[in-house]
C-alpha cells in the first residue's frame, strides 16, 4: 500500500475524532441556545475569545473521554508493530489483518508505536488527574485561607509562613524530592494523601453546618448522610490493599478490602499529592487576599450585627463574593496542573515509563528530534492547544464577570 | 526600614533553615540512603552491609544531630577504626595526632559545604562552576525578556482595545501557555532539525560553556525568555491601560500634549511600577525554565547539577543547591518589596 498524502491524513484524522465534533455541535448548539438562562457559563458563549477556548478545551476533554472508551484510537497504545519504528505519518502497517486499522496516522514513535493512539490516550491521562487536583487545591487552599484572612494574627502568620516556605522551593526539587520510588516505600505519600484529602471533609461538614445548624431537623440527617459518604470515598481514596501505609517495617490497617472499591496505583497516588501540594499554597495566598478585602465591606459588618458564626461569614457571605476571581484562577489552575503533569512526564518522574502522557512522550521524542519531528510535535501541540484553551477560557470568563 | 529589612531577614533565615532541614530529612529517609550505599558501593549489597557501609560513612545516628553536623553546630562524627581516624571534617584516612588538629566543626556556617558523592568533589567549586554557567544563560534571559515584555506591554496597553493591543495580547497568551518543554522542542525541531532544513542554530548548547556565541546560544534564552514574558507584558498591559485612563493623563491631553510625550513623559514611568515586583517575582519560575532548558539543550549549569544531584540521591550537593534557590527566591522577594517603595511614594511600609 502506498503511504497516505497530507490530506488524506487530515481527513482520516478528522473522520475518526467525529465522535468529538458530533459531541461539541451538540454542545454548542444546546449552549447556545439556554445561553441566557446559564449564568456565567452562558454569558461565556458572548465573548468570542472565551468561545475559542471553551471549544479548544472541551475538544480535549471529549478527546479523553472518548479516547477512555477506545473509541477514536487506532491502535492499541503499548502495543508495537515490527517494522513501523520511527516510521513517517501515513506510513500502511504491514501485514494489518482483517478489522485492524491500515495506517499509522501519525506515524510511529521509536518504540514502534502508534503515535496518534498514544496522543489521544494522553489526553485521558491529563483530564482523568488535572480537574481533580485542582478542585483538591481549592479545597486546600479555601479551607485554610478563608480563617488565615478572617481571623488574622497568628494563625495567618503560621499558615502564611508555611505557604510561603512551599512557594520558595522549586518546584522541581521538590517533584525530584517526593516523586521517586524510594520515598513511595517510606510511605510518606500517604501520609500526605491522608492529610491533604481530608480537607474535604472539613470543608463540607463546616459549610453545611454552619448553614443548617439552626435547623437541627435537617441538620442531624443531613450531615450524617454527606459526611459519610465523604467519609467513606476518602477511605476509600487513602487506603490500598486493606492498608492506610504498608511499608516493609509496618503498616496501618485502613478500610477492609470488600469495602474498598478501587485502588490508586502508588505512582499516580504520589503525582496527584505532589500537584495537589504545590498548587495549594497560591491557592491560599488568592483566597487569604480576597478575604482580607471582602470582609471590611458593610455586608459582612451586616451579617456580624446579626449575630452569624465566623465560619457562616467566611463561607456564605465571603466565599460566593470572591467567586469570580476564583473561577478565573481555577482555569488558569487546571493549565497550570497540566503543565506540571508534562514537567514530570518530562523528567520521567512518578508515572510508569511506558505512560502515553505528553510530558514522557515530548520526552522520548526529543532524543531524536533532529532526524524526526513527527513522534514529539504533536504531543507538544496538544498540550501547548489544552493549556492555551484554558487560559483563553480564563480570559472570556474574567472580561465576561468584569461586566456586570 | 531598617527594622522591615532585619525583620525579613529573620524570616529568611528561618525559611532557610526549615527548607533545607525538609531536603536533608526527605533525602537521609532510609530507603534514599541504601539507594545511596548501592550506588557508592555496589548493586549486590546485603541489608547488613547497606547497614554498615552508612554506619562507616557517618549516615548513622539521627536526623537532628547529622543536620546540626551539616549546619556546624555540632562536632563532625568521627570513627577510629585499625587503619587510622576517618571523619566528617577529615579527608580519607588520618593516623590519630592529625585527627587531633583537624577541625570540630565543619559544617556551612564554618563555609564547608560538603563533599558531593556524584562528582567525587567539593560541593562548593561544583556549585560556584556551574552556578557562573547559569548566571550567564539568566543575564542573557533578562537582557531580552524584560524589554521586549516592557515593549509589548506598553504597546498594547497605550491604545486598548485596538488591532494592535488585540495581537498582542493574544501573542503574550499564547507564550504563557506554552511551557520551556513544548517551546523548546518546537524551537529545535524548526530551526535546527533536517527534516525542515532551516538549521539556523544548534540544537544542543554544550559548545555554549567554553565559547557561547549566537548560533549555540540564542535557543535556550528565547525558550526561557519567552514563557515569562507574556506574563510580564500583560501585568505591564494592564497596568498602563489603567493610567492611560487616570485624570492627569486627559488633561496633559487637554493642555494639547503630543501623544508620544504622553506616553513617555506622563504615562510610562508610573505604569512601570506593578510591572517591577512582577519581574522580580518572575524568579522562581526562572529557576525552573533554567533546569528543563539545561536538560533540554544539555547545557550543564544549576539545573543540571540539580537533576544530577537529585537523580543520585547526592545529599550535600541537594542541600547545596536548595540553599541557592532558597536565597535567591527570597532575595528578589525582599528586593521587589523594597524597590516597589521606592518606585510608588505613595506606599510607605507601617
Amino acid at each position: 500500500m502506498e503511504p497516505l498524502g497530507f490530506f488524506e491524513i487530515a481527513l482520516r484524522i478528522i473522520y475518526q475524532l467525529s465522535p468529538v465534533w458530533i459531541s461539541m455541535v451538540i454542545l454548542f448548539a444546546l449552549s447556545i441556545g439556554f445561553k441566557r438562562r446559564l449564568g456565567l457559563y452562558g454569558k461565556l458563549f458572548d465573548s468570542p475569545i472565551g468561545m475559542i477556548g471553551f471549544a479548544l478545551v472541551m475538544f480535549w476533554v471529549f478527546t479523553g473521554i472518548y479516547g477512555a472508551m477506545d473509541m477514536i484510537v487506532t491502535h492499541d497504545p503499548l502495543s508495537q508493530v515490527s517494522g513501523m519504528k520511527n516510521k513517517l505519518p501515513g506510513t500502511p502497517v504491514p501485514g494489518a489483518g482483517e478489522g485492524e486499522y491500515p495506517y499509522y496516522l501519525l506515524g510511529g514513535d521509536n518504540l514502534a508505536r502508534d503515535v496518534f493512539s498514544r496522543l489521544v490516550k494522553g489526553a485521558w491521562e491529563v483530564i482523568k488527574i488535572a480537574p481533580m487536583a485542582a478542585v483538591f487545591a481549592f479545597m486546600v487552599g479555601i479551607t485554610l485561607g478563608l480563617p488565615a484572612g478572617y481571623y488574622g494574627g497568628k494563625l495567618d502568620t503560621f499558615l502564611s509562613f508555611a505557604a510561603n516556605l512551599i512557594l520558595a522551593f522549586p518546584v522541581i526539587l521538590l517533584f525530584y524530592l517526593l516523586v521517586t520510588p524510594e520515598i513511595v516505600a517510606t510511605g510518606v505519600p500517604n501520609y500526605m494523601a491522608i492529610v491533604l484529602f481530608i480537607f474535604p471533609i472539613i470543608f463540607v461538614g463546616v459549610l453545611l453546618n454552619s448553614r443548617y445548624y439552626t435547623r437541627p431537623k435537617l441538620r442531624n440527617w443531613l450531615l450524617p448522610v454527606v459526611l459519610g459518604t465523604i467519609i467513606w470515598f476518602y477511605l476509600q481514596l487513602v487506603s490500598n490493599g486493606g492498608y492506610l501505609i504498608n511499608t516493609p517495617e509496618y503498616a496501618i490497617w485502613g478500610l477492609p478490602r470488600a469495602m474498598d472499591m478501587f485502588d490508586i496505583p502508588g505512582g499516580i497516588l504520589v503525582v496527584f499529592v505532589s500537584v495537589v501540594f504545590v498548587n495549594s499554597p497560591t491557592v491560599f495566598r488568592i483566597v487569604r487576599g480576597l478575604t482580607l478585602d471582602i470582609k471590611t465591606r458593610d455586608y459582612v459588618a451586616a451579617a456580624q450585627t446579626r449575630g452569624e458564626g465566623p465560619w457562616y461569614i467566611m463561607l456564605w457571605e465571603i466565599l460566593p463574593n470572591a467567586r469570580g476571581p476564583l473561577i478565573v484562577d481555577f482555569c488558569l489552575r487546571i493549565g497550570y496542573t497540566t503543565i506540571l503533569l508534562g514537567t514530570l512526564g518530562f523528567f520521567g518522574l512518578g508515572l510508569p515509563p511506558e505512560s502515553p502522557d505528553w510530558g514522557s512522550t515530548i520526552n522520548d521524542g526529543r532524543k531524536l528530534l533532529s532526524i524526526y519531528l513527527h513522534p514529539a510535535l504533536p504531543p507538544a501541540f496538544a498540550l501547548l492547544t489544552l493549556v492555551l484553551g484554558l487560559n483563553l477560557l480564563a480570559d472570556g470568563l474574567r472580561e465576561e464577570s468584569l461586566k456586570d | 526600614m531598617g527594622l522591615f529589612i532585619l525583620r525579613r531577614s529573620g524570616v529568611m533565615l528561618l525559611t532557610a533553615l526549615c527548607l533545607t532541614f525538609i531536603v536533608f530529612f526527605l533525602t537521609n529517609l532510609y530507603p534514599n540512603l541504601e539507594k545511596l550505599a548501592k550506588t557508592q558501593g555496589n548493586f549486590r549489597m546485603s541489608d547488613e552491609a547497606v547497614a554498615s557501609w552508612l554506619d562507616a560513612n557517618g549516615y548513622g545516628g539521627s536526623m537532628v544531630s547529622k543536620y546540626g553536623q551539616w549546619l556546624g553546630v555540632l562536632p563532625g562524627w568521627t570513627r577510629e577504626t585499625e587503619k587510622g581516624v576517618t571523619g566528617r571534617c577529615i579527608t580519607g584516612t588520618a593516623s590519630a595526632e592529625q585527627a587531633a588538629e583537624a577541625p570540630t566543626f565543619c559544617g556551612i556556617l564554618q563555609g564547608d559545604w560538603g563533599y558531593s558523592t556524584r562528582f567525587k568533589d567539593e560541593v562548593s567549586d561544583i556549585i560556584s562552576e556551574r552556578l557562573g554557567n547559569t548566571g550567564l544563560l539568566m543575564f542573557w534571559v533578562l537582557m531580552l525578556m524584560v524589554p521586549s515584555a516592557l515593549l509589548i506591554g506598553v504597546l498594547a496597553g497605550m491604545r486598548e482595545g485596538t488591532a494592535t493591543d488585540r495581537t498582542l495580547s493574544t501573542a503574550s497568551i499564547l507564550t504563557t501557555a506554552t511551557p520551556e518543554y513544548v517551546s523548546g522542542v518546537i524551537f529545535i525541531a524548526v530551526f535546527t532539525s533536517s527534516t525542515v532544513g532551516l538549521k539556523w542554530f544548534k540544537g544542543t548548547a554544550t559548545s555554549a560553556m567554553d565559547n557561547p556565541n549566537f548560533e549555540n546560544f540564542f535557543l535556550p534564552v528565547l525558550t526561557i525568555a519567552l514563557y515569562g514574558m507574556g506574563y510580564i507584558a500583560r501585568m505591564t498591559r494592564a497596568s498602563m491601560t489603567e493610567v492611560m485612563t487616570a485624570q492627569y493623563i486627559r488633561t496633559a491631553r487637554l493642555k494639547g500634549v503630543s501623544f508620544h510625550n504622553i506616553v513617555l513623559k506622563h504615562a510610562l514611568r508610573n505604569a512601570l511600577i506593578a510591572p517591577f515586583t512582577v519581574i522580580m517575582l518572575q524568579f522562581p519560575w526562572l529557576l525552573n525554565g533554567v533546569v528543563i532548558v539545561e536538560t533540554l539543550f544539555n547545557y550543564k549549569g544549576f539545573g543540571w547539577v540539580l537533576v544530577e544531584a537529585a537523580g543520585n540521591n547526592d545529599i550535600e550537593l541537594l542541600l547545596a543547591v536548595s540553599v541557592v534557590s532558597v536565597v535567591v527566591v527570597l532575595v528578589t522577594q525582599l528586593i521587589s518589596d523594597i524597590g516597589y517603595v521606592y518606585l510608588n511614594p505613595r506606599i510607605r511600609i507601617s
